[in-house]
């Protein structure tokens, strides 16, 4: 097939990917004459996001009156460890109110309160009951309604597609992307004048994660090749509970709505071991230091049968439980044969969120690549070492937003198309062919496996020097299979072929996590050393990890993390929680 | 050594196609996703299927075991006796292997007029009165409904009738307390509710336990049934919630 053959569509703004950050940029950057394109390598309403379940963070305060984006922002910070661009998580506390209200104005259906308000939920770290949720489906909520305002909102959606290259000028900027219709196996360059990258995190990477089969970094590769930044790659969350048993289903989350909720940890001798690392947060302590604890319990003998803790919420009822956990309760049921309101159940960390990602500007989400944009799990900055629970549904409400606003105002200061050339659209054809004409290669799912028990036993919940050198070491071998992978059959929806893809990202994005981890010589937030147990806060804790592709080579380097101006480093320096005065204005909402 | 259990697999597209048994060792608490997942990393690399969550929320895995409508990563192969079959949904045309065109269902879908706000949020809603729309915004949009329900599958009427998964959006929309529109001339004429015979299958395979037919399907009957022989009355109100 020759490039004479191959659809060529033009679009203002080329959005990839169709979960919670794309769907909301494209509603916001499909505004009269802009045209819009959001591609998905699923069908639409299916993205990762709709694996969410605990809810979204914002502090509406309806039950907490104290609540204010002054307490969000503190605890945002003090989760990140101090990592986070301040001026992200500003934004970010400062605007999340607006955006669920918007949420519900768009049809958005929360659990109420007796006073017929939103609902807000306690999760992990955040000091006042923040997280608006609607029972334990709210990635649902937030996907089906931004589906269904999107789809009336003039843009094109493109459902499994899959984009497998980005365009550049001579200048580096983005002038389309080169996509495969997986249905059929044709394909299809989309020009563009800004392109933006919202295709979701990495844990796929490891075996043992809650993540969706989509979760494989593919647009975050797409943007390291082209020469973007990424920042901060060795911060990869472990959520503290995971099922464990029965095999297929290990990984699989728990959400920490049950502790939220009411549920409480176990070792195997009954005690509440929480108490000990945590007497304040206890098991409503941040995700980093939960799931050190059950690591630590396994490592000390005191494990569950599978490896883990258990989980104990029988005390809430039968009733509670079904009504405000109903997803929950089905999952151990049909899945583990466990029936949660009569008895605990085993859970163990699980790979969750990438922390680590695309480095964006916080008021636009402009990338290090002119006319590339990035936001929600792809993109990097808010929320520092440690993910705070529901701060990434409001994060990709918020900066999806701002990254449509940027997109679309780049677009339109672009006056010249500049079109991907002939050569450059048989270049990508080649390449994406490659694997389909290999007789003999590498099967990408065993690559897969591979890399997956690499990071899993390198990159993981302990780290040190000598694991992360061997990793990268190990990690030679798995770059060259990635070269000859092969995918036997035809083009119309052949599963193998799109596993190429997927695998030539994680391989690359493996080797930043690996670097990061071997360099990061401090323990800070989800990144734990054994040889430097304490945090650095005055050497590394006052630098962010960038990592460059130089030629065929992952580059680090480091730049300091940027410094809050004085009103907000205040809020960090009275040593008492920053809270609304006068609460009788609280609960906007 | 693992026991072995054989999946009848079809593999084939619009041209046609035939079932392929594979053998595949057995975990426990293993789902026919799991399955077949062995089966394409390690013998049939191409075995097209779609997934996502492999934790029945994302609604991707719909096909049919053994003849019946469900989600492959919710559906443990030790409850299921004898010899395995998986199809591919028979309500709408096969890709290839166990993947369907299900595009006909997103173009009902914007048909249907959206969520209509009779006032800026936000909402005083009590949670009473949210109950219902709860109940169906739970919706995974696996389509299993859609491909049990006999309009569309045994009598492929899909001109006549937006089937049951398109009910409840109807149902959830009509039935917000802050929803100011109305579909219920929509939801006689081109959506086509009077094809329904409540027969009920929809609500027995939905694997959201969702009331499609008691608690959408047959208001949406009355509201339209009030309308169509009530014009005067139906002039000065808009049917109450609930
Ligand atoms: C089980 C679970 C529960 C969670 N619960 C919560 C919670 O309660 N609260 C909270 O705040 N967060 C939660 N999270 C985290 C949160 O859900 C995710 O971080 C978030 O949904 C990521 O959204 P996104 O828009 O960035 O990307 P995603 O939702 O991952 O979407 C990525 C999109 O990109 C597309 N894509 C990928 N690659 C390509 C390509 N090459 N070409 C074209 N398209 C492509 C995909 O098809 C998809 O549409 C949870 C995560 C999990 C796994
Ligand atoms: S009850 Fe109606 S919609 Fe449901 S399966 Fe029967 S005929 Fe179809
Ligand atoms: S109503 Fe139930 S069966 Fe029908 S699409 Fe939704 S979840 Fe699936
Ligand atoms: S894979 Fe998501 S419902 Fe089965």
């Amino acid at each position: 097939m020759t490039d004479g053959m191959i659809e060529r569509l033009r679009y203002d703004v080329v959005i990839l990917g169709a979960g919670g950050a794309g769907l909301r940029a494209a509603i916001e950057a499909a505004r009269p004459g802009v045209k819009v394109a959001v591609l998905s390598k699923s069908l639409l309403g299916k993205a990762h996001t709709v694996m969410a379940e605990g809810g979204m963070a914002v502090s509406f305060g309806n039950l907490d009156p104290q609540d204010c984006w002054q307490t969000h922002f503190y605890d945002t910070m003090r989760g990140g460890k101090f990592l986070n661009h301040y001026r992200m998580a500003e934004i970010f506390a400062k605007e999340a109110p607006d955006r669920v209200v918007e949420l519900e104005q768009w049809g958005a259906v929360f659990d109420r309160t007796p006073e017929g308000r939103i609902s807000q939920r306690a999760f992990g770290a955040h000091s006042f009951r923040r997280l608006a949720h609607v029972g334990d489906r709210t990635g649902l909520e937030l996907i089906r309604t931004l589906q269904y305002k999107g789809i009336h909102s003039g843009m094109d959606i493109y459902q499994e597609v899959t984009a497998t290259h980005l365009f550049q000028d001579g200048a580096g900027r983005p002038t389309g992307v080169f996509a495969y219709h997986r249905q059929s196996g044709t394909f299809c360059v989309f020009e563009a004048k800004a392109v933006v990258i919202a295709t979701g995190g990495w844990g796929r990477m490891y075996k043992v994660t809650s993540n969706s089969w989509e979760s494989t970094g593919e647009g975050a590769a797409l943007a390291m090749r082209a020469g973007a930044e990424m920042k901060d790659m060795e911060m990869v969350q472990f959520h503290p509970t995971g099922m464990v048993w029965p095999p297929g289903a290990r990984g699989l989350l728990v959400t920490e709505g049950v502790r939220g909720e009411g549920g409480i940890l176990l070792n195997s001798e009954g005690e509440r071991f929480m108490l000990r690392y945590d007497p304040e947060k206890k098991d409503l302590s941040s995700r980093d230091v939960v799931a050190r604890s059950i690591y630590k319990e396994v490592q000390a003998g005191r494990g569950s049968p599978h490896g883990g803790a258990f989980l104990d919420i029988t005390h809430r009822g039968a009733d509670f439980i079904k009504r405000k956990l109903p997803n929950m309760y089905d999952q151990y049921l049909s899945l583990a044969d466990i029936d949660i309101t009569k008895q605990p159940f085993e859970v163990a960390p699980t790979i969750h969120y990438t922390m680590g990602g695309i480095s964006v500007d916080p008021e636009t989400g402009a990338t290090s690549l002119e006319g590339l944009f990035a936001a929600g799990e792809s993109a990097c900055g808010l929320h520092g070492a440690n993910r705070l629970g529901g701060n990434s549904l409001t994060d990709l409400l918020v900066f999806g937003r701002r990254v449509g606003i940027g997109a679309c105002d780049y677009a339109a200061s672009r006056q010249e198309w500049t079109a991907p050339s002939a050569s450059q659209v048989a270049e990508a054809e080649a390449a994406a062919l490659a694997p389909l004409d290999r007789a003999e290669g590498e099967n990408p799912y065993q690559l897969h496996k591979d890399l997956q028990e690499l990071m899993g036993e390198h990159a993981a919940i302990a780290r040190n020097r000598e694991l992360a050198e061997a990793g990268l070491a190990k990690l030679e071998a798995l770059k060259l299979r990635s070269k000859r992978l092969a995918s036997p059959g035809s083009r119309m929806y052949n599963p193998g072929w799109h596993a190429v893809f997927e695998v030539e990202a994680m391989v690359l994005l493996a080797e930043a996590i690996l670097q990061g981890a071997l360099w990061r010589e401090e323990s800070r937030g989800a990144h734990w050393r054994l040889d430097f147990p304490d945090a650095d806060d005055q050497g590394f804790g006052q630098a962010n990890s960038i990592c460059r592709l130089d030629g065929d080579e992952v580059k680090l380097s480091t730049r300091p993390v940027p410094q809050m101006p004085a009103e907000l480093a205040a809020l960090f320096s009275s040593g008492q929680l920053p809270v609304r005065q006068g609460t009788d204005q609280g609960g906007h909402s | 050594m693992a026991e072995m259990r054989t999946l009848h697999v079809f593999r084939g597209d619009q041209s046609g196609g035939e079932e392929v048994a594979y053998e595949v060792p057995v975990e426990s608490g293993m789902v026919v996703l799991d399955a077949v997942h062995q089966i394409q990393a390690t013998q049939a690399p191409d075995l097209a299927v779609r997934w996502n969550c492999k934790a029945a929320r994302c609604g991707s895995c719909s096909a049919e075991v053994n003849g019946h409508p469900r989600l492959m990563c919710k559906t443990r192969l030790d409850a299921i006796e004898g010899e395995i079959h998986v199809r591919p949904m028979k309500a709408f045309p096969v890709i290839r292997d166990l993947v369907t065109d299900v595009s006909w269902n997103y173009e009902k879908a914007k048909q249907i007029e959206p969520f209509a706000p009779k006032e800026p949020a936000p909402f005083t809603m009590y949670q009473r009165d949210v109950e219902r729309s709860q109940q169906f915004r739970k919706c995974i949009e696996c389509f299993l409904c859609q491909d049990v329900c006999h309009v569309l599958r045994e009598h492929s009427a899909k001109e006549q009738y937006f089937g049951p998964r398109f009910m409840i959006k109807i149902a959830e929309l009509e039935m917000h307390p802050m929803d100011g529109a109305d579909r219920v001339p929509f939801t006689s004429h081109q959506a086509g509710v009077g094809m329904c015979n409540i027969t009920k299958c929809c609500q027995e395979v939905c694997p959201e336990h969702i009331h499609l037919t008691d608690d959408a399907i047959i208001p949406l009957k009355e509201r339209v049934a009030d309308r169509e022989w009530d014009p005067i009355r139906a002039l000065f109100r808009k049917p109450a919630v609930r």
